[in-house]
């Protein structure tokens, strides 16, 4: 229960900053995409249910406020969640290559989907603009802060591993 | 090995149910037209979080704004005087102008006044997170008067469109969103011409113009864009922004090219908003037209209430 609260506040915490503050704090005009780090490394922290879980509550966020058509990004975060809980097996706490490849591919995947759907359904076949301009550099800045939230992230869910251990160990 | 598959297969059906409600939602927004319940539950609770952290955001910007320099100040401030007393020296002579287009005026009986439109401010409160749309979401709403279709100022210039009204919130598509069009006209020669916002140069802050007739006026660069006569959602003059690139087209027919708006739109914090829409101004008139020609029928509608 308690995991599951503190997971819901971090997702509404990203989402709220990334509305906000991260919007003063722009490079090259585009902001982090925070939700997409919550999203893929619960998904290959805890496995595929919770990754899952995570991207259908932070697609629903991202589409009641900046989407245009409400399920769309809740369909995509919620695929991204599942594909990355099944990285679960070769996660390590130790390793942070892993989890900065797949949260970049996670962003990439995000972005030439949205430009896809989005954009190129309109007849709109600039890719080579929108990826240089738009998905490219919001990887980079994405990977960017990854490289402090993702820290933050792993330290909470540490700290609730131990503990639920060791009420699991009481009762046994 | 049994068990492993066994959760596997249930994650797939997770996946599958949670997938069918997505596409369902997807369906049902489509038909109701983006007007869910769940927009309304939502809009209660997180906007109040939002306003509490832009304006702790707030602060802080002001904070480290505090740090600039006394050299800046000072250049700022020589800048800014000489700024003033250009202004004053315009403003006399505008002045002098209003009192001759008044005079002016009663002589032609003009009842309508465009430059007196009723203002409300606001504080944009939140943007749009993702990359790829520009609007934004401000403190004011349908309970200030606030309503859909409702234009907004910054500064001197248009910044949007009202698009979405709640209570105490509304949402902001700014001009140079993908999805927007304005129709607007060249101050000088009046001719009318479509502003296309686009993504790729919003971030250059510049917006696309098309379709200005290639006529015999001659139209240059620096040239001052405002809402055209025409629209039927922005109302007339307000000022766009200046013509920073202009070229005639293949066909010869019109001419094309680039806008720089008068808004820094990577900087909006403080909006004003019009709260009559040009759709209430065009009907009022029609409304007040109609009293004027049949005053008895309304006096028998009044009795008969």
């Amino acid at each position: 229960m308690k995991r599951k609260v503190i997971t819901f506040v971090i997702i509404l915490v990203c989402f709220l900053l990334e509305s906000t503050i991260f919007h003063n704090l722009k490079i090259a005009t585009v902001s982090p995409n925070l939700l997409i780090i919550v999203t893929a490394s619960f998904g290959f922290m805890k496995g595929k249910k919770t990754g899952m879980a995570v991207g259908f509550i932070s697609g629903f966020f991202v589409d009641l406020f900046w989407g245009h058509l409400m399920g769309f990004n809740m369909l995509l975060y919620t695929v991204i969640g599942y594909l990355n809980g099944a990285f679960e097996r070769l996660f390590y706490d130790d390793d942070i290559k892993l989890p900065i490849g797949l949260i970049s591919a996670s962003e990439l995947v995000y972005g030439v989907i949205t430009y896809a759907f989005m954009y190129m359904l309109r007849g709109d076949f600039n890719f080579d603009i929108y990826l240089s301009h738009i998905i490219l550099p919001e990887l980079v800045y994405t990977i960017l802060v990854t490289l402090i939230l993702y820290q933050i992230i792993l330290h909470i869910n540490k700290k609730l591993e131990a503990e639920e251990q060791r009420s699991a160990s009481r009762f046994v | 090995m049994k068990i492993k598959n066994q959760s596997s297969l249930k994650n797939k059906y997770w996946l599958l149910i949670l997938a069918v409600i997505c596409v369902i939602v997807m369906g049902i927004e489509t038909l109701a037209g983006g007007k869910g319940p769940l927009h309304f539950i939502a809009n209660y609770t997180v906007i109040p979080m939002q306003k509490g952290i832009s304006y702790a955001g707030m602060w802080m910007s002001d904070v480290s704004s505090n740090f600039a320099t006394m050299e800046e100040m000072r250049k700022q401030n020589d800048n800014l005087q000489k700024k003033v007393d250009d202004l004053t020296i315009d403003n006399t002579r505008l002045r002098q102008e209003q009192y001759e287009l008044d005079r002016l005026r009663e002589l032609y009986k003009l009842d309508e006044n465009y430059s007196d439109y009723d203002k409300i401010g606001a504080h944009v409160i939140a943007n749009n997170g993702i990359n790829w749309f520009s609007d934004f979401t401000i403190d004011k709403g349908s309970n200030d008067g606030v309503k859909v279709n409702c234009n907004v100022l910054a500064g001197s210039g248009l910044v949007g469109i009202v698009t979405e009204v709640g209570p105490h919130f509304a949402k902001v598509r700014s001009i140079i969103d993908d999805s927007s069009n304005v129709s607007a006209m060249v101050l000088s020669t009046s001719d009318t011409c479509i502003l296309r916002g686009d993504l790729k140069l919003a971030e250059d802050g510049r917006i696309r113009f098309e379709k200005l007739p290639n006529n015999d006026n001659k139209i240059e660069v620096g040239e001052q864009i405002v809402t055209a006569h025409v629209s039927d959602r922005f109302v007339q003059g307000l000022f766009i922004g200046y013509i920073s690139e202009i070229k005639t087209d293949a066909s010869n027919l019109t001419r094309s090219g680039y806008i720089t708006p008068a808004v820094d739109f990577s900087k909006l914090q403080e909006v004003l908003v019009i709260t009559n829409t040009k759709e209430e101004m065009v009907s009022g008139k029609e409304a007040k037209k109609k009293e004027n020609e049949k005053p008895e029928d309304k006096k028998e509608e009044k009795e008969q209430e």
